[in-house]
């Protein structure tokens, strides 16, 4: 299961001569941090561009996923149910069918190769997800907790910030994070919405990188390891949030 | 915030409304505030409306519209009714792309899960290390496909790949096989990538659902002296079949649009090979430039897929009224 990942790992380290050999060589014992520097120099730009459409779209989708599952799961709002229903089969739409209205959106609106168009694009991937992950968080708070808050005085906002916000952190987290990593790994509107290479993100730039460049296979795997970056990241640093995160119904395509 | 809770808990009990003064006015104010919450909701209904209503309608007209790459510029597109569809259904592919996307969700499904289901049976038994090995194995789910793919690429590499070397010396292969470059072998090739993406998947959805059997069941059988191929068929999969409905259907919904996977690796390619549903839209959308019969075919794909959510949403409820 994870002899692809050792091997790509094993590929970065490599000088190109190695890996075209006949005989692959199974450890880096003379290995090369000329990938890494190739990697850098080429697809850095990529990186930045997907790092600013990632972090984009975490704060986009938990403005609209966190007071929805608010509304939901707590104030009991009308048509809170159809609501769900909605992202439940929202997240059933080919992607394909997305990429095609969106293309022709962002084509008349002018917002091709605009990173506003592949967060708002990459959202969709996101939003149905968080909002039922928060909404099943929300939903365990007890309700003496924000009606105390209203006796303290505070407002729906003010109890939704101070209250409920704190209680449900590891739900906001899990939801952040896997927003993070989908549209991290998002190639599919990255390609239809971006023409232009220099706004393209990483996915799209390793992409293109291997048409031009099918030969170099080091500097290929030494991005291919940069970009996994915020997965491995994500593994250490949120490990239990994560497991919660996918038996709570996380879902990828 | 421990205030709150606090006063929470000391606060007199016996009050079942929310609000804080029952009564005539009491009623208006529930009333009001009920309303107040649907500002809360109301973002996400208009996003819900914007971001997957109007794509989803527009999708549907653009299958009846000749939209192509003019359309563009002079923002004109006629209606053509089923042109779009008649010519698609014709195309000497079609049949080809069907076949192609049945094999390779058939496929992927089955090992997926099988495969899956039997890490999530060794892993159910406690063993130092293996809560960290487990997550360990997550790592192929959270990657980037396209990342994930490039390396599969270079496995499968006819020439230099790793997978080739060693089919060689153990003598399972007499020759290099062109796994990415055949017409025979490249659904092959995307198939067994995509089963590989998708095992951890299984995995940690079916682990869920072992961990929920209890052991006393298991104690109780082998107490009547069932071996373990018999507690496997007579307590495990039976008990597992709610999260079996659940992971084999949204594994389908899943594998019907994969499009990562083969877009890397072959491009559907070569010769259509393996070219399914979802990559044929994509290429006589943004290849050929033909946006209305990209459009209608992933119409059709919609149609798939509704059909299995009709069946998910079933399986479901069944699951919860099962677990009531």
């Amino acid at each position: 299961m994870l002899f692809p990942l050792y091997w790509m790992l094993n590929a970065s380290l490599l000088p190109s001569t190695d890996l075209v050999k006949s005989s692959p060589t199974w450890i880096p014992l003379h290995g090369t941090l000329q990938g890494y520097r190739n990697a850098f120099s080429s697809q850095g730009g990529h990186l930045l561009v997907s790092l600013g459409v990632s972090a984009g779209t975490v704060v986009l989708v938990l403005l609209i996923a966190v007071p929805a599952a608010y509304g939901m799961a707590q104030l009991r709002a009308p048509g809170g149910r159809s609501l769900t229903f909605a992202f439940l089969i929202a997240q059933m739409i080919p992607g394909v069918v997305m990429a095609n209205s969106f293309y022709t959106a962002a084509n008349t609106l002018h917002l091709l190769n605009s990173p506003l168009a592949l967060i708002l694009a990459d959202s969709t991937l996101c939003v149905p997800f968080a909002a039922l992950i928060l909404q099943t968080a929300m939903r365990q708070v007890p309700a003496e907790l924000s009606e105390a808050a209203v006796l303290d005085g505070a407002g729906r906002i003010r109890t939704l910030l101070s209250v409920i916000l704190p209680v449900t952190r590891n739900a906001v987290i899990t939801a952040g994070l896997f927003s993070f990593l989908f549209t991290w790994a998002d190639f599919l509107f990255a390609v239809t919405l971006t023409t232009d290479d220099d706004r393209a993100p990483v996915t799209v730039g390793i992409y293109r990188f291997i048409g031009a460049h099918l030969s170099d296979w080091n500097s290929v795997m030494a991005t291919g390891i940069i970009a996994s970056l915020p997965a491995a990241v994500l593994l250490v640093v949120a490990q239990r949030y994560v497991a919660a995160g996918v038996t709570s119904g996380a879902v990828k395509d | 915030m421990s205030t709150t809770a606090a006063r929470a808990a000391l606060r007199p009990a016996g009050r079942t409304d929310g609000s804080p003064q029952a009564g005539p006015t009491g009623n208006h104010r529930r009333h009001r505030a009920r309303w107040a919450a649907v500002a809360f909701v109301v973002p996400a209904w208009l996003y819900v409306a914007g971001f997957y209503l109007y794509p989803l309608a527009g999708s549907i007209r653009m299958g009846f519209q000749n939209y192509t790459v003019s359309s563009f510029y002079t923002g004109v597109a006629p209606y053509v009714g089923w042109a779009n569809y008649t010519a698609v259904l014709h195309d000497s592919h079609f049949g080809r792309t069907v076949l192609n996307t049945a094999l390779f969700t058939a496929g992927s499904l089955v090992f997926q899960f099988a495969i899956g289901l039997a890490l999530a049976v060794f892993f159910n038994r406690r063993f130092p290390l293996g809560g960290p090995l487990r997550s360990l194995l997550l790592v192929p789910w959270l990657l980037p496909l396209v990342v994930s793919g490039t390396a599969w690429r270079w496995i499968l590499d006819t020439d230099s790949g790793v997978l080739n070397h060693v089919l060689l010396q153990l003598h399972l292969a007499s020759h290099p096989i062109p796994w990415l470059a055949s017409t025979h072998d490249s659904l092959i090739a995307v198939t067994l990538v995509n089963i590989w993406v998708g095992i951890p998947f299984n995995m940690v959805i079916l682990y869920g659902g072992l961990q929920a059997i209890p052991g006393e069941l298991y104690e109780a059988a082998a107490l009547d002296g069932a071996n373990a191929w018999h507690r496997f068929r007579h307590i495990t999969l039976p008990l597992l079949r709610p999260v079996t409905a659940v992971v084999l259907t949204l594994g389908l919904i899943y594998t019907i649009k994969v499009f990562d996977v083969i877009m890397i690796l072959t491009q559907g390619g070569p010769a259509g090979s393996s070219q399914t549903l979802t990559t044929f839209a994509y290429n006589l959308s943004f290849q050929q430039l033909l946006f209305g019969r990209g459009a209608a075919v992933g119409n059709l794909l919609i149609l798939v897929a509704v059909v299995f959510a009709a069946v998910y949403l079933r399986s479901t409820r069944e699951q919860r009224q099962a677990g009531r």
